[in-house]
């Protein structure tokens, strides 16, 4: 398996973990005493979503989808990496921002940030992945 | 030595991928593009309003994402990559597989664009039908390549060649 797929994974179960905690501590009195956890409702579906489901898929696919070249049997190897970092740049960045926004009304630029980043994550595995994907 | 094309995983031998699967994937990847398109304009939206049409496009977002592009992307793997017949076709009936293709895609575009564009209820209804019907042709079609190895008519994916 490839450094990269080892790391998306890997984080991806990190992310599955942390998500159903939240969704426990969500279902405690504590959601109701704390804004807070009102507040993360969505972050909350896209941790499980983007930080596992995705994250996953994403590792896997780069591991065993079919070979680009004899060269570059994965692809990029560096466009791999960009999306990995990207991805998890962008969530974390909505983890703190999203809250943030919705009980204060600041950290709007974040949220900006966390979009591009997530969106050119999504954009570099399409483009990695898309000539991998040939008839035979 | 060309090894395009060729299977990644460990001990798998050289399975090719069939045009079905290569259709339905590179379908994914580009539900996965359009998704996160929308799903950055939507998040943006919440931080910097970008017009009022925007938070229409929610069930555009979860559509795409959800059934066109991780649905669709299991459904194009397993085609791929599930146990193949030693006689005859080597996939089986390929035919309910390719109904499920064009099912799928018809059914997420009607409920996508149906609730985006606020069209009758009916629209969004016949798509999440498309899109039952999809999972059962797809169904009819792998259910006899799901067997165990070395059982009759069904060979590993390492395909004497």
């Amino acid at each position: 398996m490839p450094r990269v797929s080892q790391w998306f994974i890997r984080t991806a179960m990190m992310y599955l973990v942390a998500a159903l905690i939240l969704g426990a501590v969500m279902q405690t009195s504590l959601a109701d005493r704390l804004p807070l956890f009102r507040a993360l409702w969505l972050t909350y579906l896209h941790l499980l979503v983007v930080g596992w489901l995705t994250q996953l898929i994403f590792g896997v696919a780069y591991w065993m989808f079919p070979r680009y070249s004899a060269e570059q049997p994965r692809g990029s190897e560096r466009l791999g990496w960009a999306t990995f970092a990207l991805l998890n740049f962008g969530l974390l960045l909505r983890v703190i921002a999203e809250p943030w926004h919705a009980l204060s009304g600041r950290g709007g630029q974040l949220l900006v940030v966390s979009a591009l980043l997530q969106l050119l994550a999504g954009w570099t595995f399409v483009a990695n992945t898309w000539p991998r994907i040939r008839e035979r | 030595m060309d090894l395009r094309g060729e299977h990644l995983a460990p001990d798998s031998g050289t399975l090719g991928v069939p045009r079905l699967s290569v259709l339905m994937i590179r379908a994914a990847l580009a539900y996965l593009a359009t998704g996160f398109l929308v799903g950055a304009l939507l998040l943006i939206q919440r931080a910097m309003p970008l017009g009022n049409w925007l938070p229409r496009l929610a069930p555009v977002h979860i559509e795409y994402l959800l059934l066109g592009c991780i649905v669709q992307l299991a459904l194009g793997v397993a085609f791929w990559i599930l146990p193949r017949f030693r006689s005859g076709p080597e996939r089986g009936r390929a035919a309910p597989a390719w109904l499920a293709f064009v099912l799928l895609n018809l059914g997420v575009q009607a409920a996508a664009i149906g609730a985006a564009a606020g069209a009758p209820v009916v629209i969004g209804l016949l798509g999440r039908c498309a899109e039952g019907l999809a999972a059962g042709t797809f169904a009819l079609h792998a259910w006899p390549r799901v067997k165990l190895f070395g059982t009759e008519g069904v060979e590993r994916g390492r395909r004497a060649e």
